[in-house]
């Protein structure tokens, strides 16, 4: 006989559980009862409970297959985690939130540290649980974690109520995978709607494939190579999708849409076959809809969610299943082709719309820095941004000759987000080099973490692009709301260096172009985390950029 | 240009679905008319009877954003269907002894009932679609509605066919189908111009 939290974590190493990011308090204490009876489980204790939840992320974003795993207390506990798990919801990631509850007698009676988690967690999980009897807590957790890491992946929740922590039970490990009739498995491509963009393709006279996140978490990098070389398809991706195909390849294009390469907005809008795999077509993608792949004649979506197809764009043709086995599938069907005056026109376009910047000012400029940071990855090491025109810049400058991991809070654009998730990418990466690169901004709002960050060890490179601003709303300020610069001023932030003295992290700092390379070597050398602040030309923008309510060819670009 | 769609949505019979269907219609910006729910004949699942005010695509989103719920099982867009779509009204009228017949006469036209009497006034029940109960409830008007309780919608489709049987989703079954079996009434699979 086990108690509830004992099975509980039991279940965890069932599932293949290692790291757990958590927090305690009142409502779970029993799970940390006997979290130190289990030493497979390794708890790292976050400094708060958002930061958990964005750990968690990052460790399964970085280590595909897996779940991240995050534990909260009841109440302000589990309310810290709603941003998280929103990030993860919408980013498509497989996160496991186990959250205390009050006992289960005395839920509805708002009594100390209680809330209604499943309820203000509801629209942005993938599904939720609250354990009513002891006896369901193993084939939940199971359940939960088949939900989150299959199909279109994403973030659920358990609410666990005290009293059934410490209740007692036989512990069985269900034997037989998870089947719910209301959840089947995804479906196999549908072999006609593959002949048919095979056919497509075969006719097409300007194609142009789109990837997603969708290619990444379905491992089908390979698999979108073989398609783009066989029939020399020009690859263009989204945020999410960075990473998916090699930057460097000859049949590469760029980042598409709103503030993508100029040379992709004009394949794009000019294909007359576009396939997007792996992708939900969103408004930073499409810029404004209607200008949007204007002379496409044959639309092709690929996607495990059918809720994605014909949400914002409608297409032609589309397929529903897991991308790399419809990519499998379709390349045994694709013929070898090549448009050879395509593929000179597109790159006349990568001649006429380079992603480059310009140094008016002698200051230090971001790219610089990334610059300096991507010739020291090797194709390797883990990137992770946060939001803003650190995250912009440093996906355009992604320079990778392989597929890797970029990763970024691209859906909901959660700052703070890449310094948390940093942690999670490097403990369930420790042979990789993991950089984090971030904003004043964003990194301030989980500055917290520095302690855990110290506590653990945790070797993550933290570059920190300092324009004493919030850039990307200075920008727009700037540029699109009458140039009123309102509540972006953030020169009174901490002075790095003595922050990471006070938390015990080394930290070094400067404005000068010549230091970067030196303090890059440095925080690499180091066997533990270390920041590096980089006082940054306080006027660089991002480009190129679509103008508010502005087409996809309407792209403003560096001058 | 938005129409009413009737949905008949099959779903696991557990706590809290009904605020998760609800909660993804809110969500998505679509507007519930009318939803009803209740147990099937097998008492693990439960079937929802949702009218939504959409417009055409619009539609086809809210029938796979529910699909995608994994408290469902099956989502059926019956809108236009050789349906029966009925309703239920309570409504307790005025009537006084002396006054009845008249109302009685009008009870009978819409073959209703009357399932209360008292002193001074009864409870007339009648069933059938919305238009016929809308009809009803004006007639009523003059004569003194006291109080009125009206369902939501419930639905089946005419014939000798289940529309979605249920051992299809049987948990024991073989693995099922492909995803527009889900999704009956709107296709699973989108086809159409940009």
């Amino acid at each position: 006989m086990l108690t509830g939290a004992q099975i509980a974590l039991e279940s965890l190493i069932r599932e293949g559980v290692d790291t757990i990011f958590g927090y305690p308090g009142g409502a779970n204490l029993w799970l940390y009862r006997y979290l130190p009876d289990y030493p497979a489980l390794h708890h790292v204790l976050v400094r708060h409970e958002q930061g958990g939840a964005h750990a968690a992320d990052g460790y399964a974003r970085s280590k595909r297959g897996s779940v991240g795993v995050v534990f909260a207390t009841s109440g302000p506990g589990a309310l810290n985690l709603v941003t998280g798990l929103a990030t993860a919801y919408m980013d498509s990631v497989p996160v496991v939130a186990i959250t205390g509850q009050v006992p289960s007698t005395a839920i509805g009676t708002d009594s100390f540290q209680e809330s209604d988690v499943i309820g203000s967690t509801m629209s942005v999980v993938k599904h939720s649980y609250l354990i009513t009897r002891v006896e369901d807590i193993a084939p939940t957790i199971q359940e939960a974690f088949h939900i989150a890491r299959t199909g279109r992946p994403g973030p659920v929740l358990i609410d666990f109520p005290k009293d059934l922590q410490a209740a007692v039970s036989v512990f069985n490990y269900p034997e037989t995978p998870v089947r719910r009739r209301s959840y089947p498995a995804p479906p196999r491509p549908d072999p006609a709607k593959l002949r048919q963009i095979a056919e497509l393709i075969k006719g097409a006279k300007r194609p142009v494939i789109l990837a997603g996140r969708g290619v990444l978490i379905a491992r089908a990098e390979e698999e979108l190579a073989e398609l783009a070389h066989q029939a020399h398809i020009p690859v263009g991706w989204t945020l999410l999708g960075t990473g998916a195909f090699p930057v460097t390849d000859p049949m590469a294009l760029q980042m598409v849409g709103f503030m993508g390469a100029g040379y992709t907005n004009k394949a794009v809008c000019e294909a007359d076959v576009l396939i997007m795999i792996g992708m939900r077509c969103d408004d930073r993608v499409t810029t404004r809809l209607d200008s949007f792949a204007p002379r496409v004649e044959h639309l092709v979506h690929i996607d495990i969610d059918p809720a994605e197809i014909g949400k914002n764009v409608v297409p032609h043709v589309s397929v529903v299943a897991d991308a790399k086995v419809a990519l499998r599938e379709l390349n045994l069907l694709v013929e070898p082709k090549r448009e050879h005056q395509w593929l000179t026109q597109i790159d006349q376009w990568k001649e006429e719309h380079p992603v480059r910047f310009t140094n008016h000012s002698g200051l230090l400029q971001p790219q610089q820095v990334l610059e300096e940071m991507y010739s020291r990855c090797e194709d390797e090491a883990i990137v992770l941004a946060d939001v803003g025109q650190n995250q912009i810049w440093a996906a355009l400058w992604f320079n990778y000759s392989k597929p890797g991991l970029f990763l970024n809070s691209g859906g909901t654009g959660t700052m703070g987000y890449a310094f948390p998730a940093s942690m999670g990418a490097k403990l369930a990466n420790p042979h990789k080099t993991v950089f984090c690169v971030t904003g004043e901004g964003g990194f301030v709002m989980n500055m917290q973490e520095m302690a855990t960050m110290v506590e653990n060890n945790i070797d993550v490179n933290v570059i920190i692009l300092n324009n004493s601003s919030l850039g990307m709303v200075r920008q727009f300020q700037d540029d699109f709301y009458d140039g009123v610069r309102s509540a972006v001023d953030l020169t009174f932030t901490p002075d790095f260096v003595k922050l990471g003295d006070a938390f015990g992290m080394k930290a070094m700092s400067t404005d000068r172009v010549e230091d970067v390379g030196r303090m890059l070597d440095e925080a690499m050398a180091h066997k533990g985390p270390v920041l590096l602040n980089f006082n940054i030309d306080p006027n660089a923008n991002v480009y190129p950029i679509v103008p508010l309510g502005k087409g996809m060819l309407d792209f403003v670009e560096a001058s | 240009m938005t129409q009413s769609r009737l949905l008949s949505v099959l779903v696991d019979n557990k706590p809290g679905v009904l605020q998760r269907v609800a909660s993804m219609i809110r969500r998505r910006g679509f507007n519930i008319d009318s939803l009803s729910v209740g147990p099937t004949d097998d008492d693990t699942i439960s079937r929802m009877t949702i009218t939504v005010h959409v417009g055409r695509q619009q539609a086809e989103q809210a029938t796979k954003q529910l699909a995608k719920l994994i408290d469902v099982i099956t989502i059926d867009d019956i809108t236009g269907l050789r349906n029966v779509a009925h309703e239920l009204v309570l409504v307790r009228m005025h009537a006084p002894p002396g006054e009845r017949t008249e109302l009685l006469n009008l009870v009978d036209i819409f073959r209703g009932r009357i399932v209360d009497v008292a002193a001074s006034s009864v409870i007339i029940e009648v069933t059938g679609s919305a238009e016929k109960i809308d009809n009803f409830i004006e007639l009523m008007r003059p004569y003194g509605i006291k109080e009125l309780a009206r369902s939501g919608v419930v639905a089946l489709v005419r014939g000798d066919q289940a529309r979605i049987r249920l051992m299809d989703f049987a948990i024991d079954g073989d693995e099922p189908q492909t995803e527009p079996s889900r999704v009956a009434g709107v296709a699973g699979d989108t086809t159409g111009t940009v």
